[in-house]
């Protein structure tokens, strides 16, 4: 017979998986909170020890050095939060130019990596295998100090027509310059814009309904090209082009692209490109192959059957990964500092820091700068996840 | 009776599509689509190949030791390599004690061979392994700083070169990916507190760039701690360096323990194991065998990111020739040195990525279709 | 579960505690603990601070440390040198990084005020320049307009070339650089038409070009430049000592002392010269260092005017006159405190 006054033996407090679970959690939070204080007060003690200022006031003192490339107004008299602004928009700018162009520069290689053209796809394949393999800087540095070194002195440069001059101090470009009326053209491709939407909606809608198609993109471009070209007729045609001149050392007038953005943002594409081009492919393989069966099958020549079929479903795989290379592009064109591209970290948390000395606010503001930017994108691309999602039943 | 019907024998496939011919016909000239990327293709390497062999080979000068030697020629000046090559290597390390360098590159990959060989019992291959993890960075230290033993001592800042390129690699690899796990374990922990700071950790050093990381590390750290304690220029970037990449590794690692499904987990409780022996035998075998690719694109991620410590003035790799480039005896051969900074880094990255498929392969146990 | 929290715990300490020597408080006990000095100087501008391709360095600045590493172990050779970056500099120095600054840093009213530092004197009065190419035949600073200009990130050289182009209503496109080797690297190309830095540095930057004589220094000085030795605030006694190491070598050189006669000299009769090595007196001991240290300073370093021969004079490549730099008594502003 058993007997059921001796229950199993209790275990010692220490063995339950909640006493444990909660003591564990008070460790871990009290030897942060203590490991950040300890660091707070070191902080504080070495400041006031050293007799260096703090505090954000700095950002309004004026800043008296001028920067190379600004995309507001900007002079030596502004002040150091009116640098920030102008090195976070240079950040901003490469980047974005850097995003666009290395989706398309990968889209291509990664269909390239697909392709049935045995040369093309190994010509993509050594590409990738190039690029992806030599570290940033060094390709920052190849094009910055061995290719556009290279590039001859103002008097001699290279010139396409007399409008546009490529010289070691850059390609210089005519800059539109927009007179009254302007304004008129700018209007009417907002109408054409408005319109081609109606247009879609109304193709979608006939289409569905009566299974009959309309050629929405020929219209759409003609309607987007030919309103704003017609009313910037009328209106007098009212825009000129500056050309650059050139006048004593350099030239004058015009856009000019400077070597250190041109080679920034040449190895930035490049050296993307290459990880995207290996997204796309990897995403266009995992559309099952019988989906393409299908659609041959269905009759559909291998371009439709691309855009309409095979595009859709690999976007799904190859978005999440293709927004981390856009956040990594975004840090990555923090190694602006290197070659003299007055980005964030080459302007902000370099030139400025170092007139001020005020190191920790000004390395704070940076890190919290490129963090808010990956969290932003972070937050869409997960609001994008929800919404692409396959809705399984 | 009807004759018994015999079958014509196969016929040849036609010339057109087999051999050499069918091949071109298949690959090159299937569409007219297809003959014009092939055309465009052939006449991109045509325009391509002949300078590049011409610059890199054919005109190249090999021989000598100035740049003299180099001014007849257009092609490349390998001299430039040739006379830099030692400071290549080993950057400002005294010549003298060069044998140092030698000798613990040797005694590593002496000491690792047998993992590569197939025919080693695994078991062997786990104990070496885990013995050269911990014991030869000790005496890679030892041999490299010297102090001990009557070895004179070499200070950090003397080490350069693709010495120090990989010294920031190897340690930057040992120390991510366990640090990485842990993060990994801590995100996907049942504790709030744990799992919240997993995250905050993680998401804060992958948000960031890593030059602002490493700029805090050179010249800000010794403010976040109390005075007069200091730690060594190299040994902060490395901290730096794989606290960055341990938070990119726990999130490669996440993906694999994601992907172990839950029933694992269970049968473990079940049959008693605790935590740590549930995680260590049944759950990370199998979430980091999946993950191989991604552990090992962070590798190579962290080898190429090493290159950044030119910023904060450590003489890797790069900033070697980088520097070798401003030497006013030898102006004006920067790109020869980046394509030879650059060959050396491709055939690291290039080795590791190709190790990995093959592990990949043999390592796969037949789950995969 | 608990051993492993455990070891790692004993680990992170045993780490930590390595790591961080124990510290007495002071510089000086802190240094004399160490061994050694650390000091921060530039990443390779020939006559100030240079490594050549053993990784050994010279230069004016670089003697400084020597002569404050002298100073406190009679050795000279007890100085690690930090080569830093001008964005690096200031905040190696607040951080403890470096016990001392020796490169090329101008000395300004918000250097020492708003950002914890001391200067300690003046090693090379010095103002800041142009650096242009022959070909351009520009004779003076005023025809730059319109120039693109190469100049060094984070200095006050950038700040004084903004004011300039601005007070002379001229159109400026700055190009900076965290390296001076870059903004050389530059103008040989072709990428700036200018360099802008001190007058010392661009004497130094142009040794470096592949073909010196194809460039000019332009004869305006737009700016003062005070160039000497940095401490942190707060600890006044290391502050005297890199102060006074300093001003020993430029006493030495006026007396006549130099690192060949210091022996022969210690013989004088003349009492400056007799308290200044240390014969008479405890000047030395004063500082809370052997009694001799001013003695060992110029014998293992030299005085003032060895030093500048040596890296920058006439006994160097750059051949820069004294000018501004020659000694008080020779029409010039180099002037030390008596050691009384």
């Amino acid at each position: 017979m058993m007997t059921t006054d001796h229950a199993p033996a209790k275990p010692p407090f220490w063995n339950n998986p909640q006493v444990r679970a909660v003591a564990f959690q008070a460790i871990a939070l009290i030897a942060t909170v203590s490991f950040g204080l300890y660091l707070f007060a070191n902080t504080q003690a070495n400041l006031q020890r050293l007799g260096i200022a703090s505090g954000f006031d700095f950002l309004s003192s004026p800043a008296g050095f001028d920067i190379i490339q600004s995309l507001i107004p900007y002079s030596a008299t502004a002040s150091y939060g009116q640098v920030f602004w102008v090195a976070l928009l240079n950040t901003l700018l490469v980047a974005a130019l850097g995003v666009i162009l290395a989706t398309l520069l990968g889209f291509v290689i990664g269909v390239a990596r697909l392709s049935k053209n045995w040369l093309i796809a190994r010509l993509a394949l050594i590409y990738v295998e190039t690029f992806r393999n030599i570290p940033l800087l060094l390709q920052i540095f190849f094009w910055y100090f061995a290719v556009l070194r290279s590039m001859p002195a103002p008097r001699l440069s290279y010139s396409l027509g007399d409008v546009v001059f490529l010289n070691i101090r850059g390609l210089y470009l005519p800059a539109p310059q927009v007179e009254p009326g302007f304004g008129w053209a700018i209007a009417a491709f907002g109408i054409a814009v408005f319109l081609t939407l109606v247009l879609v909606r109304w193709a979608r809608q006939r289409q569905a309904a009566t299974g009959r198609q309309f050629p929405v993109v020929s219209a759409a471009l003609a309607l987007l090209l030919c309103l704003p070209l017609l009313t910037f007729w009328l209106a007098g045609s009212p825009l000129h082009w500056q050309l650059p001149e050139l006048q004593g050392f350099n030239f004058r007038g015009g856009w000019v692209l400077i070597p250190e953005m041109a080679s920034l943002l040449l190895a930035l594409t490049i050296y993307t490109a290459a990880f995207i081009a290996e997204i796309v492919r990897a995403g266009i393989q995992a559309v099952s192959h019988g989906q393409t069966e299908a659609s041959f099958s269905l009759g559909m020549n291998p371009g439709k059957t691309l855009r309409l079929i095979i595009l859709p479903q690999a976007l799904r795989v190859i978005i999440p990964p293709l927004t981390n290379q856009y956040l990594n592009l975004t840090k990555n064109s923090s190694l602006a500092a290197a070659i003299g591209y007055p980005d964030l970290v080459s302007s902000f948390a370099g030139t400025v820091l170092n007139q001020t000395g005020q190191a920790i606010e000004c390395i704070a503001i940076t890190m919290a700068v490129y963090l808010s930017i990956s969290l932003l994108i972070s937050l869409l691309m997960n609001l994008y996840n929800r919404r692409a999602a396959l809705v399984e039943r | 009776m009807a004759e018994p019907h015999i079958p014509h024998p196969d016929l040849p496939p036609p010339v057109s599509s087999v051999g050499p011919i069918g091949w071109l016909r298949r690959n090159l000239l299937s569409s007219p689509l297809n003959i014009v990327l092939t055309l465009l293709a052939l006449y991109l390497l045509t325009i391509a190949i002949p300078p590049l062999l011409s610059w890199a080979v054919l005109n190249a000068t090999w021989s000598g030791d100035s740049r003299d030697a180099c001014q007849a020629s257009h092609g490349a000046c390998w001299v430039f390599i040739r006379v830099h090559f030692d400071q290549f290597m080993y950057g400002f390390y005294p010549e003298g004690q060069r044998w140092r360098v030698d000798l613990s590159a040797l005694l590593l990959i002496f000491s690792a061979a047998p993992l590569f060989i197939r025919a080693v019992p695994s078991l062997v291959k786990l104990r070496l392994s885990l013995s050269i993890l911990v014991l030869y960075p000790l005496i890679a230290f030892l041999l490299l700083s010297g102090g001990r033993f009557g070895l004179s001592v070499v200070e950090t800042s003397r080490w350069g070169g693709l010495l120090l390129t990989l010294v920031i690699a190897g340690v930057g690899m040992t120390a991510a990916l366990p640090l990485g796990i842990l993060l990994a374990l801590g995100r996907r922990s049942q504790l709030p507190a744990i799992q919240t700071l997993c995250v905050t950790f993680i998401e804060f050093w992958r948000g960031v760039p890593l030059i602002t990381v490493l700029f805090m590390s050179s010249v800000m750290l010794p403010l976040f701690l109390p005075t007069g304690m200091n730690f060594d220029k190299l040994l902060r970037a490395l901290i730096g360096v794989s606290l960055f990449q341990a938070a990119y590794m726990a999130e490669v690692v996440r993906g694999g323990l994601q992907a172990i499904p839950k029933g694992q987990f269970e049968a473990a409780a079940a049959l008693g194991l605790g935590f740590w022996k549930m995680m260590g035998l049944i759950v990370l075998p199998q979430a980091l065998k999946l993950v191989i690719p991604g552990i090992v694109n962070t590798f190579i991620a962290l080898f190429k990111d090493t290159s950044l410590v030119l910023i904060i003035g450590l003489f890797d790799l790069l900033n070697t020739v980088h520097n070798a480039t401003t030497n006013p005896a030898w102006l004006g051969f920067s790109t020869e040195g980046y394509v030879f900074a650059a060959a050396v880094y491709w055939l690291f990255c290039f080795g590791m990525s190709r190790y990995s498929q093959s592990l990949e392969k043999r390592l796969h146990t037949g789950h995969k279709r | 579960m608990n051993r492993a929290k455990t070891l790692t715990l004993t680990a992170a300490m045993v780490l930590l505690t390595a790591a961080g020597s124990a510290y007495a408080g002071k510089t000086l006990d802190a240094i004399k603990e160490r061994g050694f000095i650390k000091c921060g100087v530039s990443d390779g501008l020939p006559g100030f601070s240079y490594a050549d391709e053993k990784g050994n360095y010279n230069g004016i600045d670089v003697d400084v440390c020597r002569a404050v590493a002298a100073a406190v172990f009679g050795d000279a050779t007890k100085v690690k040198f930090t080569p830093l970056t001008a964005k690096e500099r200031l905040t190696a120095l607040q951080s403890g990084e470096i016990d001392v600054l020796s490169r090329n840093t101008t000395w300004t009213s918000s250097r020492d005020s708003a950002q914890g530092l001391n200067f300690t004197g003046i090693t090379y009065y010095d103002g800041q320049g142009f650096l242009v190419n022959k070909k351009l035949g520009v004779k003076s600073a005023k025809q730059l307009d319109g120039a693109t200009v190469c100049v060094q990130a984070g200095t006050t050289t950038e700040l004084n070339l903004s004011d300039y182009f601005r007070t002379n209503k001229m159109k400026l496109t700055p190009i900076s650089y965290d390296k001076s080797d870059e903004s050389a690297k530059s103008l040989e190309a072709g990428r700036c038409d200018v360099l802008t830095s001190d007058q010392s540095q661009l004497y130094a930057q142009r040794i470096k070009l592949a073909k010196p004589d194809d460039y000019v220094v332009l004869p305006e000085v737009i700016s003062k430049e005070p160039l000497g030795p940095v401490v942190r605030h707060g600890d006044d006694e290391w502050f005297d000592i890199v102060k006074w190491a300093l001003f020993v070598m430029v006493n030495a050189e006026e007396m006549g002392i130099t690192s060949k006669n210091v022996e022969e000299m210690k013989k004088s009769a003349n009492p400056d010269i007799r308290r200044l090595l240390g014969v008479e007196g405890d000047k030395g001991k004063d500082f809370g260092l052997n009694n001799d240290w001013m003695a060992v300073v110029i014998k293992q370093v030299g005085n003032y005017g060895e030093v500048f021969d040596r890296n920058v004079g006439k006994g160097s490549p750059l051949k820069i006159e004294r000018g501004l730099n020659a000694l008080w008594t020779q029409g010039g502003l180099q002037y030390a405190p008596p050691v009384r």
